[in-house]
């Protein structure tokens, strides 16, 4: 019905073009006017976005073609010679990038396997807790670590861990060591102090989104199970999983895909002359090759390395997840 | 039959036991901690020296407190702390209402092309360096604005504004074009009031991200009239890490006065943030399940 009157209206100019059909490019430029026109004022709200996109996300994008360049400070970015791939060979052979590759990696596989894991333990430990005040005391600490910044937590751990600090004098009362040490000095101990700091921050935070699905699972599905003679363990891993699966997986490609972004705050504030062999992580060392050595074309390239590589393995977990769950795509 | 239920009553009850004790270990590893940074930063420098207490200080003291207060860039971050965040909040609140009230309407010409902008900004960046010289031929480093027109938009926040327009009925908007009114008066009239609760939420994440940001002072900010409070804390961190590690076994009344001095300092720069906390907890759950909501 709808179909037909709109073709009847549009007979009465160009006859028997159906709207699906394309129109000569002036017709359609000058339709485009009229109506931007028209609608001046809405557009007027969109317009001021669109601006800052192009120049605050646009032109730093355009600007990854310093990768390619030999950029000076006396340079711009357009008078600064073109070298082609010559950063990236140099980026190659350089051991301190595969250093920072070496950490990053470290760091971020430890936060994957156990800081992925804790979350969804924790939202369920908390859901199948039954006492109303209870459980809303337990969320409310559990969320609060994820409110400091890194620089304040990065300054707590420092005093913890300072040799007449809270860790110190923790294992000294329960007899485990005999002298106290600052663990923040140990290049050794870095990875592990990087993984737990960041699991006790942000745990609590993470079962958010794991809680609000599970609030939604149908509660006749444990009442059945329970008829069935399901224990607690059974009913968690035959109905509260299945239902998470699809929000597991879709933070499980963001986790991946951020597999080489590990957290530049942390590191700025925890590392250090003595550990920084091991805590050096691919983005403090663009910070440090780009804002403090000045090597801009270098930095660049090693960021926009990184980039590629995200992205590849974000499609790349995308895949699998899909795979996993009846081949549908959760991104 | 009967024993069975008994059985299964009695395994629930161990499950539950467990699962309690299991969280309030939990919350020890949360609170203690906090609750020692605390109580230290009460100290004196000599019971801060000597170490040996966990729950309760030896020695009672405001002396870190009042060797903040009597440093007067402390207070001068702190000043900076607060413009920055209302100032930030309120402009990318609005900023990013304006834009997702626009591209909520599906008749806008161009909104496709508007969309796959935005999409792509979620996924690409230039990155630090190209920013930082972008940042720099703006005219923009060392300057105040700095901390708020990069910070201004977000295509995030324009998808959860969006989503949250959508949902307010089209005859509202139909009733007040018949009586005149133009696309701006509706946004500013009808829209924002309606939307509260969202734009609320939006503005308490992006108040607590302004107010704990310290990367943007870091790489664009040298001049210390601007420094906000994590900043200044960052510098104390530092400070009192290279004296310390210069000094091993050397001056140690100079390493825990610097320590009750950072202690103090980090209590006073997230004291504001668990000040909000009660308030801002009512709306974040809510704000979590808007953001995984897709379009």
């Amino acid at each position: 019905m709808n179909k037909t009157s709109a073709s009847v209206a549009s007979a009465s100019i160009p006859p028997a073009i159906p709207p699906s059909a394309k129109k000569p490019m002036g017709q359609r430029i000058k339709e485009f006017v009229t109506d931007y026109k028209r609608q001046w004022e809405i557009q007027s709200m969109v317009l001021p976005g669109i601006i800052f996109m192009i120049i605050f996300c646009y032109i730093p994008i355009y600007g990854l073609t310093i990768a390619f360049k030999n950029y000076t400070v006396i340079d711009t970015l357009s008078t600064a010679p073109w070298v082609g791939l010559d950063n990236f060979r140099i980026i190659l052979s350089d051991e301190y990038f595969w250093d920072a590759v070496i950490n990053t990696l470290g760091i971020s596989f430890l936060k994957l396997g156990i800081g992925f894991i804790i979350p969804i333990i924790l939202a369920i430990m908390i859901y199948e807790l039954n006492m109303g005040r209870f459980k809303k005391f337990v969320q409310t600490i559990s969320y609060l670590p994820h409110f400091l910044s890194w620089i304040v937590l990065g300054g707590m751990l420092i005093t913890w861990f300072s040799t007449s600090g809270l860790f110190n004098e923790l294992l000294l009362n329960l007899g485990l060591i005999s002298k106290p040490s600052n663990i923040l000095l140990d290049a050794g101990k870095y990875w592990w102090i990087a993984t737990l700091s960041d699991i006790w921050k942000e745990a609590g935070w993470g079962t958010i989104l794991y809680l609000a699905i599970m609030a939604k699972i149908d509660p006749t599905y444990y009442e059945a199970a329970r008829i069935d003679g399901a224990g607690r363990l059974r009913q968690i891993w035959n109905i509260t999983l299945p239902n998470m699966k699809a929000i597991i997986s879709l933070n499980l490609i963001l986790t991946v895909s951020g597999l080489l972004g590990s957290n530049l705050d942390q590191t700025l504030v925890l590392m250090n002359s003595q550990n920084r062999e091991k805590a050096e992580v691919i983005n403090s060392y663009v910070y440090r090759m780009g804002m403090t050595q000045g090597d801009f074309s270098y930095a660049t390239a090693v960021g926009l390395g990184v980039s590629i590589v995200s992205v590849i393995l974000l499609l790349m977990a995308n895949k699998v997840t899909s795979k996993l769950n009846d081949n549908q795509s959760v991104l | 039959m009967n024993r069975k239920v008994i059985r299964e009553d009695l395994d629930s009850r161990i499950f539950d036991a467990v699962n309690k004790v299991l969280l309030v270990c939990f919350m020890v590893i949360i609170l203690v901690p906090l609750w020692n940074v605390i109580i230290s930063s009460l100290s004196s420098g000599r019971a801060l020296a000597e170490g040996g207490f966990i729950f309760w200080s030896k020695e009672f003291s405001l002396e870190n407190y009042r060797a903040v207060f009597n440093d007067s860039t402390i207070g001068q971050s702190f000043v900076v702390s607060v413009a920055k965040t209302f100032i930030g909040v309120i402009t990318h609140v609005f900023f990013c209402a304006m834009i997702g009230y626009g591209l909520s309407k599906r008749y806008i010409r161009g909104r496709k092309l508007y969309v796959a902008m935005g999409v792509i900004t979620m996924f690409f960046s230039g990155g630090m360096i190209p920013t930082y010289l972008l940042i720099k031929s703006l005219g923009l480093l060392n300057t105040f604005w700095v901390y708020i027109i990069p910070a201004l938009f977000s295509y995030y926040d324009v998808v959860i504004l969006m989503n949250f327009f959508r949902n307010v009925p089209d005859s509202l908007e139909e009733s007040a074009k018949i009586d005149g009114a133009g696309d701006w008066h509706i946004f500013l009239k009808i829209f924002i009031p309606l939307s509260m609760p969202a734009m609320a939420t939006i503005a308490l994440f992006n108040g607590v991200g302004q107010w704990n940001d310290f990367m943007t002072t870091k790489l664009y900010i040298t001049d210390q009239a601007l420094y906000p409070l994590q900043m200044k804390l960052y510098e104390i961190i530092v400070q009192s890490q290279t004296q310390s590690m210069q000094n091993i076994g050397g001056s140690v009344v100079i390493e825990t006065t610097t320590k009750g001095v950072q202690l103090a300092t980090i209590v006073i720069t997230t004291l504001p943030i668990v000040a909000m906390y009660p308030i801002l907890q009512r709306y974040f759950i809510s704000g979590m399940m808007l953001g995984a909501v897709k379009e």
